[in-house]
């Protein structure tokens, strides 16, 4: 119906006219709305310490103990159940978190601004790899090294970006798709990009050249480090369409660890969830299925925008977790297509002739269809603090998108839009 | 476009259904495509009624 | 052991479960497997089979399940789900590889310029589809059947209104600008244009042109319903009209079974107001008629073809209604059927797979013999009243009837194998099938023919006894099953191949004389 059109085509307007820019750092504390000392932040939709998986209580079990809350791990999971913590979804503060998404008080964030609509979008830095907090991993090691970041890493990061000055995100990642990224499982080139824009400032600190080299050697061993800006930039792009009215158009997708979450356009801050599902992929050598975690975090944000397993076509390196050839990551984005509205006008992928990344995901079309959105994802152990198991291809569960696709006609029917 | 006009074109077409007239017409190089058809909404009745509410006229 | 399992949203069309289902059933120690989409058809088929088991409670439509009956000392469900696998692979390493959208509107911006949808999904979407295409300015061929006629009547109305075709539902061939579609033969270019509400029909005419050496311009389809009181021929008359207007065309043959009364008369005013020569073949009907309105009647399916090859070559028209070869020929070829056949042989079995070539076959042969079938002249002829089919026999095996939950015999043998198995035995004198050719037909119609009649004449052999077979091959020398192979390996298997249904239909006429069955 048209007035639906009209509104879907509200929303891409925003995804596409979207400028998320990278304009700052702050301590979580002060910086991201509504935070406060006995809250933490978690990926995907709301859930209680009771229905937690164990990368996310880990990840609960380290951030008390970071905060101080806590000395020890039992102390740390008796308060977690107590009552006394409270816990929210980072989407319910304007923030996203990678794997078990864990943001308390004292982390520090970085602060991107969607220049286009005013509002702003905040992810805690990446850790690295190895045993690592949105792992579940809670161990003395990881609560120093989380302290290195606040304490060393953040400063250094937050003083050089001021001498930089705004970053655009979405030129770094329109740049990397077509150098082999898709911005959520390969994020190389971005990472690349990212330190050689912000070498020169960090340089330019006022702190000590040991701390400088670092910092530098810190963000060259990460590939990953920038996947949280990718996703605060997918998240900034994509919360204003939470205010299209009648829009059919998905703008969050996430996951906490045991269940999938979906938020759609003219259904506002409702989420439509179901049990997340175990990914079929490749395992690393010693692990397998049975090892695995259900699918967790906020980073299918970057596929709800249409990179990610959208974009799949222009990353070949990660065909190999899909088991397939290049010819196969073509097909996966070849499909999306057959669910989304348009065609990026900014991320454009060369091995698809150069079309626009699949953007604006629609209910009707993926009920329709039966295509599911496609994530390129990395698999948690099961177990707290293991760590990655291996990575591949999940889908939503199509649950989350019928009764989205129920509640939106239910909608429409009682504001008298539909005959 | 009247029938004769299709006459004096080359024939492309869309297969939707049994695989194997695709299959046949690419044996004899004919310009063709294969839909991966499924039922609206996988055959689910009551998903495809809602689907057909948000129809209206086009 | 009875057991099934099920894979969630797997959707696959029916023709690809059933080949596969067939192919899992050959694993020894399976009795009975049926492979499919979780329907109301499918689910019914699986009851009345007795494997109804508490894992199929709860399938829907989108789920593919696999049901069988099995010995479990010999196989494990484990190897029926790796066969299905095996089977399921071997399709798709098969497949080329391009894209397959999952929807018309997708397709259409990935082929350019697409100007035909052919469409043999399930009835009951098929005309929503046909619909979303001709509104698109696509012209429609519907294999699918099953379809309510007041959506053929719409549909049809629409393809009328914008100069579109609306070929079908229940349309298997065509051949539309020189390219076979669905069930058709590969014929040469040339000026005779044909219009056919019937699919064997058209074929047999088609290759019988060809085979004396002319060509068409264009073969539709209008599907079997359309010269019905409440279709009123809407395709025919759209079908006539484009051949009488078409440069290319310069004779026109119609083919179908008698039309209603008010629509036959629309025909001959329509055909009136041509000076192109055209051949009417209503199958049975009233050749007065037709001569009243200048055109010209048929007696058979082969007639028709040598009149248009005629009027095609600027010749006179001349009835045919004989043989190829000369009368002494003939009476050698039925004293030495007769002398084959033993007293207690008494009954002929026609087992066709296509429905106008078992039409022309009833009609002729009902004219002197009592002939039942399950598409019988007269209801008192139906196959239902013959006590242990004492009599003699001719059957459309791609009927409604034989092929619920099962491939059209044309695709798949297996219908008529098994009914050679439970038809012919010891009191079989004649047996007289069909062998038809072309794209959409299954790869070798002739070898799947002789593997039958050896099976059954391994029943009859130790009494000494042989049958009498005739054929004839609706194919020509372009088809993909090789046509001279074809009859190479009938007549090596003893088989009379005769040029054309209607001599093939006529011989065993004589058989059955001279034999008094």
């Amino acid at each position: 119906m048209q007035f639906i059109e009209d509104a879907n085509k509200k929303a891409l307007e925003i995804i596409q006219n979207a400028q998320p820019t990278l304009v700052g750092m702050g301590i979580a504390r002060d910086t991201v709305p509504g935070m406060h000392d006995k809250l933490v932040l978690h990926a995907g939709p709301p859930i209680t310490w009771e229905k937690m998986s164990g990368p996310l209580r880990g990840a609960v079990v380290g951030g008390l103990i970071y905060e101080g809350l806590a000395s020890n791990p039992d102390e740390a999971a008796e308060l977690a159940a107590s009552g006394e913590i409270e816990y929210s979804p980072c989407h319910h503060h304007d923030a996203v978190g990678p794997m078990a998404g864990v943001v308390t008080a004292s982390m520090p964030v970085f602060i991107v601004e969607n220049k286009s609509e005013g509002n702003f979008a905040y992810c805690t830095m990446n850790e690295g790899l190895g045993k690592v907090l949105r792992f579940g991993a809670y161990e003395q090691s990881v609560i120093d090294h989380l302290k290195w970041m606040e304490k060393t890493l953040y400063p250094i990061m937050k003083e050089a970006l001021e001498i930089y000055g705004p970053m655009d995100i979405k030129n770094l990642m329109a740049q990397s798709v077509q150098m082999g990224d898709e911005c959520h499982n390969r994020n190389k080139a971005t990472t690349s990009l990212f330190i050689r824009e912000i070498v020169s400032s960090i340089l330019q600190t006022d702190s000590s050249k040991e701390d400088q080299i670092k910092v530098i050697d810190f963000l060259n061993s990460n590939d990953h480090f920038t996947l949280n800006l990718s996703m605060p930039a997918a998240k900034a792009s994509l919360e204003p369409v939470g205010k299209v009215e009648n829009s059919t158009i998905v703008y969050t997708m996430c996951r906490n660890g045991t269940e999938f979450g979906i938020r759609v356009a003219a259904l506002g801050d409702r989420w439509f969830t179901a049990p997340a599902e175990i990914i079929d992929g490749l395992y690393f050598p010693g692990y397998s299925m049975e090892d695995a975690n259900p699918d967790i975090g906020d980073s299918s944000i970057t596929e709800t925008l249409g990179l990610g397993g959208f974009s799949m076509a222009t990353a070949p390196a990660i065909v190999q977790f899909v088991g397939g050839t290049p010819q196969d990551a073509i097909n996966y984005t070849t499909q999306m297509y057959e669910i989304t509205t348009e065609e990026s006008g900014s991320y454009k992928l060369p091995p698809m002739n150069f079309r626009g990344s699949p953007t604006g995901i629609d209910i009707r079309k993926v009920v329709d269809t039966q295509i599911l959105p496609v994530i390129n994802s990395g698999i948690a152990h099961k177990d707290a603090g293991v760590g990655q198991v291996g990575a591949g291809v999940v889908n939503p569960p199509m649950k989350c998108f019928e009764d989205a696709l129920e509640a939106y006609v239910a909608l429409l029917e009682k504001e008298g839009m539909l005959e | 476009m009247s029938l004769n006009d299709l006459f004096t074109k080359e024939l492309k077409v869309v297969n939707m259904g049994l695989e194997s007239f695709y299959d046949d017409l690419k044996k004899q190089n004919v310009s063709a495509i294969h839909v991966q058809w499924k039922p609206s909404a996988g055959g689910d009745k009551k998903m495809s009624s809602l689907l057909s509410r948000l129809k209206g006229s086009k | 052991m009875i057991k099934a399992i099920v894979k969630e949203n797997a959707y696959n069309d029916s023709v690809t479960l059933m080949l596969i289902s067939r192919e899992v059933q050959k694993l020894e120690g399976v009795e009975e497997v049926l492979v499919g989409m979780g329907t109301e058809l499918n689910l019914d088929l699986v009851k009345t089979m007795d494997m109804f088991v508490p894992e199929l409670e709860g399938v829907t439509p989108n789920d593919l399940f696999i049901a069988a009956r099995y010995d479990e000392s010999k196989v494990s469900m484990e190897n029926l789900v790796a066969a299905f696998n095996e089977e399921m692979n071997k399709k798709k390493e098969s497949g080329s590889g391009d894209y397959q959208p999952p929807t018309l509107d997708s397709a259409l911006t990935h082929l350019q310029g697409a100007n035909m949808v052919v469409i043999s999904i399930p009835g009951e979407y098929a005309a929503e589809e046909a619909e979303n295409a001709l509104r698109q300015g696509l012209n429609v061929m519907m294999f699918s059947d099953n379809v309510k006629i007041e959506d053929e009547l719409r549909l049809k109305k629409i393809a009328v209104e914008k100069g579109l075709l609306m070929m079908g539902p229940d349309c298997g061939t065509a051949i539309i600008n020189g390219v076979p579609l669905c069930f058709a033969n590969v014929v040469r270019p040339g000026k005779i244009g044909l219009v056919g509400a019937s699919g064997t029909g058209t074929q047999e005419i088609t290759v019988l042109v060809h085979q004396q050496g002319v060509g068409f311009s264009q073969v539709i389809g209008t599907g079997g319903r359309d010269l019905s009181e409440e279709i009123g021929g809407l395709m025919m008359i759209q079908g006539i009209e484009a051949l009488m207007a078409d440069p290319e065309t310069e004779v026109i043959v119609l083919v179908s079974k008698p039309p209603a009364a008010s629509v036959e008369k629309k025909i001959y005013d329509l055909v009136k107001k041509t000076d192109k020569p055209v051949v009417i073949d209503f199958i049975g009907g009233d050749a007065d008629s037709i001569k009243e309105a200048g055109a010209y009647p048929c007696l058979s399916l082969e007639d028709a073809a040598r009149k248009a090859v005629a009027l095609a070559r600027g010749e006179e028209t001349v009835d045919f209604d004989g043989f190829d070869a000369d009368e002494t020929e003939i009476n050698q070829m039925v004293e030495e059927a007769v002398t084959k056949l033993k007293p207690d042989q008494k009954y002929l079995r026609g087992l066709y797979t296509g429905g106008t070539l078992t039409d022309e076959a009833i009609k002729y042969l009902g004219e002197n013999h009592e002939i039942y079938s399950n598409i019988p002249l007269t209801p008192d002829r139906d196959i239902k009243h013959l006590e242990n089919m004492k009599g003699h026999i001719c059957l459309d095996l791609g009927e409604d009837q034989f092929t619920r939950g099962r491939p059209h015999p044309m695709i798949d043998p297996m219908t008529r194998t098994e009914f050679f198995e439970s038809d012919v035995d010891a009191s079989t004198a004649v047996i007289l099938v069909d062998v038809v050719l072309g794209y959409g037909s299954y790869v070798d119609p002739a070898g799947a023919v002789v593997e039958s009649l050896e099976k059954a004449r391994e029943k009859i052999a130790a009494a000494g006894k042989d049958f009498v077979v005739v054929a004839s091959v609706t194919g020509t020398d372009q088809d993909p099953q090789n046509l001279n192979e074809s009859i190479k390996t009938l007549e090596e298997a003893g088989v009379v191949v005769m040029p054309s249904n209607a001599q093939a239909v006529r011989l065993v006429d004589r058989i059955m004389k001279a034999a008094a069955l």
